[in-house]
């Protein structure tokens, strides 16, 4: 049994750490209580999406300057008093403008940031489209050349196999080869 | 003469894209992104009532305004307030405009120890002691310095310090426009 002391001192000197760790995480969020989960569900939300004036790269619900701290107490009051979040978006957008809000108004100021992307993704689209069936064509164009070539090579055997002094058509196939061999490249230049 | 072409666009593409992201980039050189547009430019002050630095029982709302003016953002908490007092006191000096101070989220026994030490530029100094006023006017830090109309209309909110070359170059230029404006329409 007296093993067992040390033991437990040890574990409970482990675990106040972790008190620490809960008191912080919940610091923040005990300042504004509210009657219902929904309510405070809408002012997580909204304090993640409205950015803080003061300290540009974070947000309202982050950030722990003076300013942000009072712009969530009127959050907070003028959602008790049943303000919506349109409302409360267009109270803060009326004094810091747009920039509050980490959700930009579609504007043709704006256009570039929400189409951007999508225009990005159409010639990105476009340009594979254009690479992949480029590639296709010089493929089927060099198979054609290669069986071509083949049958070609297989006339030729089988000519000198049979052993004909004369080969009467050995020029005419010679020229089709060289005619074959202008095609190919021009073909492939085309794609 | 196609195929040409095509290829010499091709090539260009990466150049010209590298010229409009250069001139992008380069536009953007020098300018403080933390520097935000005031919203208000153009409206009237907001409505208000608060109390006097001096007189905590008086009251002072926006009505008490007389432009033209500045109004300038400032606390005993905020280093470049000190930074800009003494310009502030030269303008006092001088005479050329009507300067109003609010006192931003402050103390009131540090804002008139700031006060004391350091003289008093201002017509009237505005306790905004929550900060709403501030709020109401947009101001997300401190020193901020409205300009505002005959009309109390609010003309141009400058961010920072201001000194000489700020009064010169931002400030009075906006002032004299406004009343040469208004001597025009007359």
């Amino acid at each position: 049994m007296s093993y067992l002391i040390p033991k437990r001192l040890f574990l409970f000197v482990l675990l106040i750490p972790l008190s620490f760790v809960t008191l912080s995480a919940f610091a923040s969020i005990d300042v504004y209580s509210f009657k219902d989960p929904s309510q405070e569900l809408r002012f997580a939300q909204l304090t993640e999406e409205l950015r803080c004036p003061k300290c540009q790269n974070n947000n309202l619900a982050d950030s722990n300057s003076p300013l942000a701290k009072d712009l969530k107490d009127i959050i907070y009051e003028k959602m008790l008093a049943g303000e919506t979040d349109e409302e409360i978006t267009h109270y803060l957008k009326q004094r810091y403008g747009d920039f509050v809000s980490y959700k930009p108004p579609v504007k043709p100021f704006t256009w570039l940031i929400w189409y951007g992307p999508f225009i990005l993704l159409l010639l990105g689209a476009f340009g594979v489209y254009r690479y992949m069936g480029g590639r296709k064509i010089s493929l089927s164009a060099q198979n054609k050349s290669a069986i071509s070539n083949s049958s070609q090579s297989l006339i030729d055997q089988w000519d000198s196999e049979k052993g004909d002094p004369e080969q009467p058509n050995s020029s005419s196939v010679q020229q089709k080869k060289q005619e074959n061999d202008e095609e190919s490249p021009s073909q492939e230049s085309n794609s | 003469m196609m195929i040409q072409s095509k290829r010499l666009f091709l090539y260009l593409l990466p150049l010209a894209l590298f010229v409009g992201l250069t001139l992008l980039l380069y536009s953007g050189l020098g300018k403080d992104p933390t520097e935000l547009d005031s919203q208000l430019i153009g409206q009237k002050i907001p409505v208000f009532s608060k109390s006097l630095l001096f007189k905590p029982d008086a009251i002072i709302t926006d009505k008490d305004i007389k432009g033209p003016a500045l109004i300038n953002i400032w606390g005993s908490w905020c280093p470049a307030c000190y930074h800009e007092h003494p310009y502030f006191m030269e303008l006092a000096k001088q005479k050329v405009v009507a300067i109003y101070g609010l006192n931003y989220k402050d103390g009131r026994a540090e804002a008139l120890k700031f006060i004391q030490k350091l003289g008093n530029p201002y017509d009237q100094i505005i306790v905004d002691k929550n900060g709403r006023l501030g709020i109401d006017l947009g101001v997300y830090g401190a020193p901020e310095t409205f300009v505002i109309n005959h009309e109390n209309r609010i003309v141009y909110r400058h961010v920072g310090v201001v000194n000489a070359q700020v009064w010169e170059t931002l400030l009075k230029p906006r002032l004299t426009q406004q009343t040469k404006q208004l001597s025009d329409r007359e």
